[in-house]
């Protein structure tokens, strides 16, 4: 790595860094409709000043609740949205500073994306081969066709399906089966880097079991940095390292996965645990979580949590809190920050 | 008397390449203000049989054999218009998607209405303060005024429990929940179950929860049924299914879940996946993917057996291990 952050040197160098990002939509009825009633523009601040960094080989999770902005964040990085604000830097290189389509080619072949629903993100009408070889051919990584076919049965041995599966179409397997092929495909241009946006939603359980024992096992053995994406959160328990806790575009904390679930301090961090089944059926009574989740069109003033928090003041209605260290966890919350949190 | 028995059911799809056997000698009871959840992967006919106790089962899918009665009166074989008048007075149901089980074009209060003006005997104002009691009840603040608002100006939370008010509104003795949380995000799901368990303690009413999602049932049901390829692979005490499970699937169903604060490096995968309708091998249906298998499981279809728990669980090792004894 020819760049990296002396701050985590203990964790490997920051492969991604993202500061200040923020993406906004407009989401305002057609100039004409709005000048006729005299509506001003309507933005939806899907992501609103993000700011985190991921180290080499580990998997950083961000988990909220849907419409938290956690997909968008995944759309950013790899690039299929353009950042209304902030930056994103990989591996010391600012990708909003790489203009050159070559520069650019090199760059993006070190991170693929793996997506939610593998029965929507495979062509059905391309055999799995061609599907898996895309990226090769993209960036030009073999000479032959030969080779391209050797690394295509190679790729799917490696995801536990058979080099002569490369002759089928999608349609011909499971939901856990085209996950592998969709994982094949992300690995097949060697990156370093996987956004994962719940790679493992649409699937059953015994067989998210398989996909992520096998995300694992080719993190170990290829050195690769996740940033995973996910609503349920023993599932980001059981993979992350470190977990970014979203709610309404923002981060409202970041700490190591077992910081955060023995010690969550930011009281949406300790209402989403709470909410999750107790599977050990100890019967302990769970405090009701109360409200949903506001409108990301409108969100409340100051911090947008504070309608649902039991320790909102007149502070947390004015003011917007930053992100800031408590401890081993970074916190936005000012009942944190001033001790009124328990 | 149990206010729900079901026995040896059997769905059937005829298409053009044959019969699908999608539910195969399924037997089961619920009692009176109970709650049996049932759990199993998507295609293990979980939605089915709740579709087959309701009646709603989609055409060209018919109950094949078997008898479903409900408190002594047999509901298999009724003609349609017997069943409407049993379904949403005595079974309540209530579906995965708020949004598509409310009609967008109507009110929230002439759904409620509707509902209860058919099968209760109650004047037109009597009706409307009914409604508003039950939305208050399930937990809709200022139920009066919202009574008039359309699906859509609903969130996905609320929507989710006017959707249990109509299930409720005719004080119904069972509820069949197809996967009523699945739609929703944790917080809401949390609330959501805290409701139905306490609706269906102060009516006393019997709940069919049917779910993937094996935390649901562990916080919600009082009995679970594993189902696997069309059939009960294990039914019990849900204590007992979760901690001590006797099937090799449930053990390793319940080894591939995540649990916050269990820490283990790789979960316990059952590989391979639930084989399709069409190719459901001979013998025990979990052969294939089973650690356990022995001669017998690739020739005899195990039936539910005894073991040492509350379950009962369709495995061969449990014979054995009865004849040993």
């Amino acid at each position: 790595m020819p760049e990296g952050n002396p701050q985590s040197a203990a964790a490997g160098p920051a492969v991604l860094e993202v500061r200040d990002l923020a993406k906004h939509f407009d989401v305002s009825k057609p100039w004409l409709a709005r000048v006729l009633e005299n509506q001003p523009k309507q933005i939806l601040k899907a992501v609103d000043g993000l700011s985190f960094e991921i180290n080499k080989g580990e998997t950083f999770s961000l988990v909220g609740e849907s419409g938290c902005g956690k997909s968008t964040v995944a759309k950013l990085i790899v690039g299929l949205h353009r950042p209304s604000r902030g930056e994103i830097i990989f591996d010391g290189i600012n990708l909003s500073n790489v203009t050159d389509k070559k520069e650019a080619n090199a760059v993006r072949r070190r991170w693929q994306m793996i997506f939610q629903d593998p029965y929507a993100s495979l062509n059905p009408r391309w055999r799995v081969r061609d599907i898996v070889s895309e990226p090769i051919r993209v960036f030009k990584l073999a000479r032959s066709s030969e080779e391209i076919r050797d690394r295509v049965g190679e790729l799917l041995t490696q995801v536990g399906l058979s080099p002569a599966d490369g002759d089928k179409f999608p349609h011909e397997f499971s939901g856990g089966q085209r996950q592998r092929i969709s994982i094949a495909r992300a690995l097949s241009s060697e990156p370093e880097f996987l956004v994962c946006d719940e790679p493992t939603s649409a699937l059953d359980v015994s067989v998210q079991a398989q996909i992520l024992n096998l995300m694992k096992d080719l993190q170990r053995r290829l050195g690769l940095t996740y940033l995973f994406i996910s609503h349920n959160l023993a599932v980001v328990y059981h993979v992350s390292d470190k977990i970014g806790v979203m709610y309404l575009g923002r981060l409202c904390e970041i700490a190591t996965a077992s910081d955060l679930f023995k010690n969550p301090k930011h009281p949406y961090t300790r209402l989403l645990l709470n909410a999750i089944p107790d599977m050990d059926m100890t019967g302990k009574a769970r405090l009701p979580v109360q409200g949903e989740v506001p409108n990301p069109i409108d969100p409340p003033n100051g911090c947008s949590f504070h309608p649902r928090c039991p320790f909102a003041n007149e502070r947390c209605r004015q003011e917007s809190p930053q992100l800031q260290k408590s401890g081993d966890t970074i916190v936005a919350c000012h009942a944190v920050e001033e001790n009124r949190s328990s | 008397m149990s206010l729900l028995e079901v026995k040896n059911l059997r769905v059937e799809f005829p298409t053009r390449r044959g019969t699908l056997l999608a539910i195969d000698d399924v037997s089961f009871t619920i009692e009176p203000g109970e709650v049996l959840g049932v759990v199993g992967e998507s295609g293990a006919g979980k939605s089915l049989t709740g579709a087959a106790i309701i009646g709603l089962l989609e055409p060209p899918g018919r109950v094949a054999a078997g008898e479903i009665w409900l408190e002594g009166e047999r509901i298999d074989n009724l003609d349609y218009e017997d069943m409407r008048k049993i379904r949403g007075k005595k079974i309540g149901a209530i579906f995965q998607d708020p949004l598509t089980s409310l009609n967008p074009l109507y009110t929230v209060g002439k759904q409620l209405t509707e509902t209860i003006l058919v099968h209760m005997d109650m004047t037109v104002k009597q009706v409307k303060t009914r409604a508003i009691e039950l939305l208050e009840e399930v937990g809709i603040p200022a139920a009066a005024k919202r009574i008039d608002s359309y699906p859509h100006e609903f969130s996905g939370g609320m929507r989710q429990r006017v959707v249990i008010a109509l299930a409720l509104c005719a004080n119904p003795k069972l509820i069949v929940a197809d996967e009523p949380t699945t739609a929703l995000d944790v917080s809401i799901q949390a609330q959501i179950i805290a409701l139905l368990k306490r609706l269906c303690k102060d009516h006393k009413t019997a709940v069919m929860l049917i779910t993937h999602d094996m935390g649901v049932i562990a916080e919600t049901a009082d009995r679970v049924a594993v189902m696997y390829a069309g059939r009960i692979a294990e039914i019990g005490d849900v204590r007992d299914v979760i901690k001590h499970a006797k099937h090799p699937y449930t053990h390793g169903l319940m080894g591939s879940i995540p649990v916050v604060g269990h820490d283990v490096d790789v979960l316990q995968q059952i590989d391979g996946s639930m084989p399709r309708l069409n190719e459901i091998p001979q013998g025990c249906a979990f052969n294939p993917r089973c650690p356990e298998t022995t001669e017998r499981c690739f020739v005899e279809r195990p039936d539910l057996m005894k073991t040492e728990g509350s379950n009962m669980a369709a495995c061969w090792k449990f014979d054995m291990e009865r004849a040993n004894a």
